[in-house]
């Protein structure tokens, strides 16, 4: 018997009053695997997440952590466990630093009296250490985000979201806005991140992108599993053909 | 390249330090024009201690104006609570209360009121904090002329007077013997619990945060309902503060104090290069609004421009200021 999957679901349903989002899906990531979903708008991928994330709860099927069954009631059960999600819209506060976005909601603290005040330079330490580990590459740590190119910020939002602990990262579209140059430094993140013993769940329209980096593919189809295959070998017309199967 | 940012002394730090000085300098040149304008009056020290006192109570309101406005808010009802704070503790003070319970009356009622504004804002989620505030402008101003009849309530506490109206001197019996005024002190002492919060708290951190990009905030798990209560209560006692600094120096509560306060109050966050649209502004730089606007004031009274030509003046002022903030953002774009 091998090491149980870092996450397994298992006949997930999901309605939305009439409409099945997720009809008894099954899903599965290891430890430091990449699998990268993929689905025509409206097949379920970001139903599926937002149940792995605890955003929604599902209608039926039960969710595997390192093999304990799980129930999350919000985002934070699931970010307690490492589970953690690089939105589209990065979620970065652009107004802020670096060093300050890693640490949002999370910040270290000294304690100054009777207060608990910011701990500038521990935070600053262990972001450049952070950063550095996975080779991303800033200007500077303490530049406003808002000053920093489409790709470093795409950056910041990964290395905050692998910043503590984290063992699953789901990235939504995290290339879909970048040039050629800078996507590919997203990709080469996150095979570093696998390396690391990271699991990365990657949604994307690229499918080139997901071909290159994924170790499998699911195609997800009006809501049920389309077909799984080996990101290495797959050819981009299998892919698009479960995508669009069913419709043509 | 990681590595080359050194903690606390990068380059960038340098350089945004230096972009803050520019407040600085327009005041130091407005010191520079009004001594040479009105040389026997302007540099003396009654007047300064006269200008000190003077800006005491729009530098509070100030303060907790840029708190709100830090999320992107904004508090118009300030200058009527204000004027509310003013009579309920000129009432508690006639009705006998000990001076600390009716102070404290009056900071608790300024908070009750930024409760209520942060309460319509997250649960009753009326669409933007102008509403809400506009709301309790008028009922706040309402409440104040019925409690007061209409009429100014004069007598206040001794120790409210203090508060409002009595000096420090620093230097007794030397050359240097200068009298600053309490109630400057209390601003300084705000200021500088406000500079802690908003730039050295997890939570002042996440103000900033919020007003920047409040999806961040809420992936980040903040719980920003919570923090929005939070700045339009503290906006609120603040302004209580700014009562009762105002009916010391006045020694008088009267129900049309604070009209058009707000405004004054907005300028001066405006004018410290605070943004509108939230998530940028420092405590030092609307202090240094706040003294601009003192200072501009004070200068064209000694040179017995009218207040009508000093609204005029404040109006330009504040357009000058905001496109000066626009240039140099646009040159900090063009630079990256």
């Amino acid at each position: 018997m091998s090491a149980p999957a870092r996450v397994e679901m298992r006949g997930i349903t999901k309605r939305f009053g009439p409409v099945v989002a997720l009809q008894s899906v099954d899903f599965s990531v290891q430890p430091g695997e990449v699998v990268g979903l993929v689905g025509d708008n409206g097949a379920g991928k970001s139903t599926l997440m937002k149940i792995l994330t605890g955003v929604y709860r599902p209608d039926a099927g039960e969710i595997r952590f390192e093999g304990r069954q799980v129930h999350f009631s919000s985002p934070l059960d699931s970010r307690r466990l490492g589970i953690e999600m690089v939105y589209q819209d990065l979620g970065l506060a652009e107004n802020l630093d670096t060093v300050a976005n890693l640490f949002l909601g999370r910040e270290l603290t000294r304690p100054v009296w009777l207060w608990r005040l910011l701990d500038e330079p521990a935070m600053e330490r262990r972001a450049a250490e952070h950063l550095e580990a996975l080779r991303v590459e800033l200007p500077s740590l303490r530049l406003a985000v808002e000053r920093l190119s489409g790709g470093q910020r795409q950056a910041v939002a990964i290395a905050r979201a692998t910043a503590f602990a984290a063992k699953l990262v789901i990235m939504d579209e995290p290339t879909a806005s970048l040039a050629v140059a800078e996507a590919g430094k997203v990709l080469e993140l996150i095979r570093r991140l696998r390396d690391q013993g990271v699991s990365v769940v990657l949604i994307s329209h690229r499918l080139q992108d997901v071909l290159d980096v994924s170790d499998r593919v699911m195609v997800l189809n009006r809501g049920r599993v389309a077909g799984v295959l080996p990101g290495h070998s797959a050819r981009m017309e299998d892919v698009v053909a479960l995508i669009v199967g069913g419709a043509a | 390249m990681v590595g080359r940012a050194a903690p606390g002394l990068g380059w960038d730090r340098v350089r945004a330090a230096l972009a803050r000085m520019d407040l600085l300098l327009v005041v130091l040149l407005m010191i520079a024009v009004l001594t040479a304008l009105q040389p026997q009056f302007f540099l003396t020290r009654e007047n300064l201690t006269n200008v000190a006192r003077q800006i005491a109570s729009n530098a509070v309101l100030a303060l907790g104006q840029l708190l709100v406005v830090v999320t992107a808010g904004i508090d118009l009802s300030v200058g009527s609570v204000m004027g509310l704070c003013m009579t309920v503790l000129a009432l508690a003070t006639k009705a006998g209360w000990p001076a600390l319970a009716s102070l404290a009356a009056a900071v608790a009622l300024g908070a009750g009121v930024g409760a209520a504004n942060g309460l319509a804002l997250t649960r009753l989620h009326l669409p933007h904090p102008f509403i809400a505030t506009l709301a309790t402008l008028n009922v706040a101003r309402g409440a104040t002329y019925l409690l007061s009849g209409g009429v100014p309530i004069s007598g206040l506490s001794p120790e409210v007077r203090w508060l409002g109206s009595a000096d420090l001197t620093v230097f007794p019996g030397t050359p240097l013997a200068t009298a600053i005024p309490i109630s400057f002190l209390v601003v300084v002492a705000l200021y500088g619990a406000g500079t802690v919060f908003l730039r050295r708290t997890p939570t002042g951190r996440h103000l900033y945060a919020l007003g920047g990009n409040p999806r961040a905030a809420q992936y980040a798990g903040i719980d920003t309902a919570r923090l929005l209560v939070l700045v339009y209560v503290l906006c609120g006692a603040l302004a209580g503060v700014a009562g009762v600094l105002l009916a010391g120096r006045v020694n008088s509560a009267y129900p049309t104090a604070g009209i058009g306060a707000e405004l004054d109050s907005i300028a001066a966050v405006i004018i410290g290069g605070a943004s509108f649209f939230g998530g940028r502004g420092t405590p030092g730089g609307v202090f240094l609004g706040a003294v601009i606007m003192g200072l501009l004031r004070n200068g064209l009274n000694l040179m017995n421009v009218s207040v009508f030509w000093q609204q005029v003046f404040i109006g330009l002022i504040i357009l000058l200021a905001v496109y000066v903030d626009v240039l140099r953002r646009r040159a900090a774009q063009l630079e990256s």
